[in-house]
């Protein structure tokens, strides 16, 4: 862990007892943020994404829980506080953005009042010099006329104004992190594209990190500059963005990013999309060994029975025989 | 070339979105209406796939419906290898309508989920097409099998399979009563990326195999460009711009196309700084006078704000704007 | 293979909460073991209460755990004025209370699931009158409504048929009183459903509405009506309990348990208190366990709650 770091998630590992058996959505995650950097989370539905985030800030919904591993924010391990401890953390430590920004706004408060009061909270400033910020902080987001919008309800704005209000929200606390849960998935093209150079000029600007938790390959090669690509709950690849998504070296990686529909190997009519055979496995019957196996074009017999462990391979690090097999 | 299966003649639907009665009353409001498509026209040649894209408002899944006989257009025409759909006799009608089939955009919402996938699929077969017993449950297990399932799924219900297989089902279902014609509304937005890109597949093996005719309905310009022939643009309610694919991605002639265009993240876009386009889509009901597009717009006229443009054609291109060649 | 189904039912999710929830498990039990007293009444009952020729007067008013002083015969829960065992009228009159609330509540839930599919899948106007008369309705208390209608059915009956009739007539004015509840939450679900694709799918290809209400709709709207008829049985028992204790449901000579609660109170003053208590513990223990189920049902199938 350099000086640098600003999070570190080392083998994390989320559990949830049902009746049928305890689920591991999460298992083994490791990763790191540095200041100012914006690391993208990576997979489809059911990779575990959304629930590492949500065990980083501690919003885990019950039963689940984090079973192993921890989260180191600032050298200060937050994997272990309780409610009260984390409430201080999160806002002032950690902002969050989520998919539906009507889940982060309060329906019956002004949004001035609520950019306030949160800025209140965790600054131990005036309510004059509050005010003062939460109309800066709307500025900032780029919120037109607005002086005019501080004594407006959330339901007074459209869709991506909406979003933007809670990225004013999570930054106006000074967080060090951000953790952005598919911010723009509900949001058409254009705003999406507006909502998410205004999210990397901010966090650039403030020396901000940044979680990017997305399904969206495009929006993970524009706005990241590093990739964790999340399977059945495990690390699949982990490495520098551009890297990953043009060499990369695990089987899935590469089957993602050749099923993603892109200008290069889409023209002419005998384009063909890579496909992946099958879909991601269900917790409750995940395959022995490497949890990709029985999808993977270059499937070896020691993928059947043993977990491969994440193994630097080139450029990338990969959790997979093949870089096992390399370096060995 | 001239071998168009579906011809849209200025297609229109207004929605009455009033509030009820004695609210207006009340509260002395007008009625409101909302032109959700407004004149539309294209066709689409036989054999091929035509995609109309647009963000929410545009009134794309409305002009969908209409074409599959879920809604009635307020005005304008809707032909089908000739036959006009808004203004032919009950037998035409019906015959027609096993012609075109749709396929839906939520794979759990598509399949009632108490029915057996046998009956599931095998319910257009019931409806259109003569056959039941053993022939009945032979063409179901050719259909399952045709889209990648097997034959042993017939007796499953939809709960028991993952969101790209139900969209099989769906598409095996669409296949049921042999149609020529397919409305497909959003096929793969629900889909993972890797699921995706099977079905997309599938898809166009299936047209290829049977020689259908695709209206492919999205907002995701990357799978447009994986599928369709001819593409046309919308915006609240309006076409601004049709042209065949490769035209219209290297050359976009409206402004909004342009903006789409740039705005869609690319997986090949690192570290794009991009200044999208300003501003929201307006609200549907109180549309922008003149051009809809032109608060928006970067190279917007004067004349934008009053004038409706007219549509301009050159070679297979068809655009709405100012800027292109209006006098 | 039924072997394996049964497993398998006694694995789902229903059946696993059941076995975790001891108020499930009592009532459900209770409540068994009353319908199975109650049909197999005859069976079970010591004495035949309502054959005149068996009672014998000289048993009147024979407290519980006595030998009536004229036939000697052992009394669990005494006789009334007449040497009638209580227990077997008891056993006799909650048969009666139980066929009355079931067939009231089918015919309520016939009647409020078809009227409410109608009104979810059409909409407009015909759903505005649908609903406009069943909020009409809903303003008069059902004890009422269904008295209004128990007396014009009894007016347009002919007298020496009305005896007879009363049961037949307690249905359906209870049933009519009742089918609101139904018909507004089919509705509900039925808007919500016939919204989704595969109903698009199915008016696609031209299938009648009737088809697409029968065997698209009607499936998927019945969980909620389930836990409605499980709770619309505990009020249909009571209001025909409170009808008969008024005197306007069923007749003395087939008494269920609210006649006997009405006839017993003409004693409670006098003494004789276990006239008018051991029906009143049966209606509250029944009444009590249709409910308990029916709360049980609702949270296991509202997903929210899972």
């Amino acid at each position: 862990m350099t000086e640098h770091t600003l999070l570190e998630v080392k083998d994390l590992k989320v559990q949830i007892p049902t009746r049928r058996g305890v689920l591991t959505p999460v298992n083994e995650v490791s990763f790191t943020i540095g200041r100012g950097e914006i690391v993208g989370v990576v997979g489809e539905s059911g990779a575990g994404k959304s629930i590492t985030g949500s065990a980083i800030i501690g919003l885990l919904d019950r039963p689940a829980r984090i079973s192993s591993g921890s989260v180191t924010l600032q050298g200060e391990v937050i994997s272990g506080l309780n409610e009260e401890q984390l409430r201080r953390v999160r806002g002032k430590r950690i902002g969050t953005v989520f998919q539906d920004p009507l889940t982060s706004l309060d329906p019956l408060m002004s949004i001035g009042d609520q950019l306030s009061e949160t800025a209140m909270a965790h600054l131990a400033i005036s309510r004059e010099a509050a005010r003062e910020k939460a109309l800066q902080a709307l500025i900032d987001v780029g919120i037109p006329a607005a002086e005019s919008r501080l004594d407006a309800y959330p339901h007074e704005f459209s869709g991506g104004m909406r979003q933007r209000v809670v990225i004013a929200l999570a930054l106006i606390g000074e967080p060090d992190l951000i953790i952005a849960d598919e911010p723009t998935t509900a949001l058409d093209v254009s705003v999406q594209a507006q909502v998410l150079m205004l999210l990397k000029r901010l966090c650039r600007e403030r020396n901000t990190g940044v979680m990017l938790i997305t399904h969206d390959m495009g929006v993970i090669a524009e706005t990241t500059d590093r990739v964790v690509v999340l399977y059945a709950g495990r690390v699949a690849e982990i490495g520098n963005t551009e890297q990953v998504l043009t060499s990369a070296k695990h089987p899935y990686t590469r089957g993602l990013v050749g099923a993603t529909p892109n200008p290069a190997n889409m023209d002419g009519d005998n384009a063909r999309l890579n496909q992946i055979p099958g879909s991601m496995p269900g917790l409750l019957a995940l395959p022995t060994g490497c949890p990709f196996h029985p999808r993977c074009s270059e499937v070896m017999p020691v993928c059947k029975t043993e977990q491969p462990a994440l193994t630097p391979l080139g450029d990338t690090t990969i959790a997979c025989h093949l870089a096992t097999e390399a370096s060995a | 070339m001239n071998d168009s299966l579906i011809s849209v003649q200025s297609l229109s639907r207004v929605f009455d979105v009033s509030k009820p009665w004695l609210n207006r009353v009340l509260s002395g409001q007008k009625r409101q209406t909302l032109k959700a498509v407004d004149s539309v026209d294209f066709t689409i040649e036989r054999g091929t796939t035509y995609a109309l894209v647009g963000e929410s408002g545009s009134g794309k899944s409305t002009i969908a419906k209409m074409l599959v006989g879920l809604l009635k257009p307020t005005s304008g025409r809707v032909h089908i290898d000739g036959v006009d759909l808004t203004n032919a006799s009950a037998a035409d009608i019906a015959s027609t309508r096993k012609r075109i089939q749709m396929i839906f955009q939520d794979p759990y919402a598509s399949l009632n989920p108490r029915w057996r996938v046998r009956d599931i699929v095998g319910e257009p077969i019931d409806a259109f097409l003569n056959v039941s017993g053993a022939e009945r449950t032979r063409k179901i297990d050719e259909l399952l099998e045709k889209v990648g399932l097997s034959s042993k799924d017939g007796a499953k219900f939809p709960h028991e399979f993952s969101g790209g297989q139900r969209q099989r089902i769906g598409i095996a279902r669409a296949l049921a009563s042999d149609p020529e014609f397919i409305v497909c509304d959003e096929p793969t937005s629900a889909l993972d990326v890797s699921v995706q890109a099977q079905v997309l597949n599938l898809m166009r093996d299936l047209q290829r195999d049977l020689g259908l005719t695709y209206l492919f309905i999205t907002h995701d310009l990357a799978v447009v460009r994986y599928m369709a022939d001819h593409v046309g643009v919308l915006y609240l309610g309006r076409l601004i711009e049709s042209a065949p694919r490769q035209e219209l991605f290297d050359s976009p002639a409206h402004p909004y196309t342009q903006m789409l265009i740039n705005a869609a993240p690319r997986v090949d876009g690192f570290g794009r700084m991009h200044e999208a386009a300003d501003g929201e889509i307006p609200d549907p009901i109180s549309p922008p006078s003149g051009c809809h597009f032109h608060p928006r717009c970067p190279q917007r006229l004067d004349a934008c704000r009053i004038e409706v443009p007219v549509v301009q054609h050159t070679g297979r291109r068809a655009v709405s704007c100012l800027l292109h060649g209006q006098s | 293979m039924a072997s394996s189904r049964l497993a398998r039912w006694w694995q789902s999710d229903v059946m696993w909460s059941w076995r975790r929830s001891p108020v499930a498990i009592v009532s459900t039990l209770l409540f068994f073991a009353l319908v199975a007293a109650a049909v197999f009444a005859p069976l079970v009952a010591p004495y035949t209460p309502f054959d005149p020729a068996s009672l014998n007067l000289m048993d009147g008013f024979t407290a519980p755990m006595q030998s009536g002083l004229g036939s000697g015969n052992m009394y669990w829960l005494g006789t009334d004025d007449q040497g009638r065992d209580i227990f077997s009228a008891i056993l006799y009159g909650m048969r009666l209370s139980l066929f009355i609330g079931v067939m009231a509540v089918a015919f309520a839930a016939f009647l409020g699931i078809s009227l409410g599919l109608i009104a979810g899948y059409f909409g407009g106007w015909i759903d505005a009158i649908i609903m406009r008369i069943a909020d009409i309705q809903l303003t008069f208390p059902s004890i009422l409504v269904a008295m209004l209608i128990f007396g014009v059915a009894r007016g347009l009956t002919p007298p020496e048929l009305r005896d007879q009739m009363a049961i037949y007539v307690l249905i359906l004015s209870i049933g009519l009183s009742d089918w609101v509840q139904f018909a507004r939450t089919v509705r509900s679900s039925a808007m919500v459903e016939a919204r989704k694709e595969y109903v698009q799918a199915a008016r696609l290809i031209g299938r009648s509405p009737f088809v697409i209400l029968r065997k698209h709709l009607l499936p998927n709207v019945m969980s909620p009506v389930l836990v409605i008829a499980t709770i619309s049985l505990a009020l249909a028992i009571i209001l025909e309990a409170t009808l008969s204790f008024l005197g306007v449901g069923a007749p003395p000579t087939k008494p269920s348990l609210g006649t006997l609660i009405s006839i017993g109170q003409d004693f409670l003053f006098a003494g004789e208190w276990w006239i008018i208590l051991f029906p009143s513990i049966t209606l509250l223990v029944l009444a009590l366990s249709v409910n308990l189920l029916g709360d049980w049902l609702r949270d296991v199938l509202n997903p929210k709650l899972r």
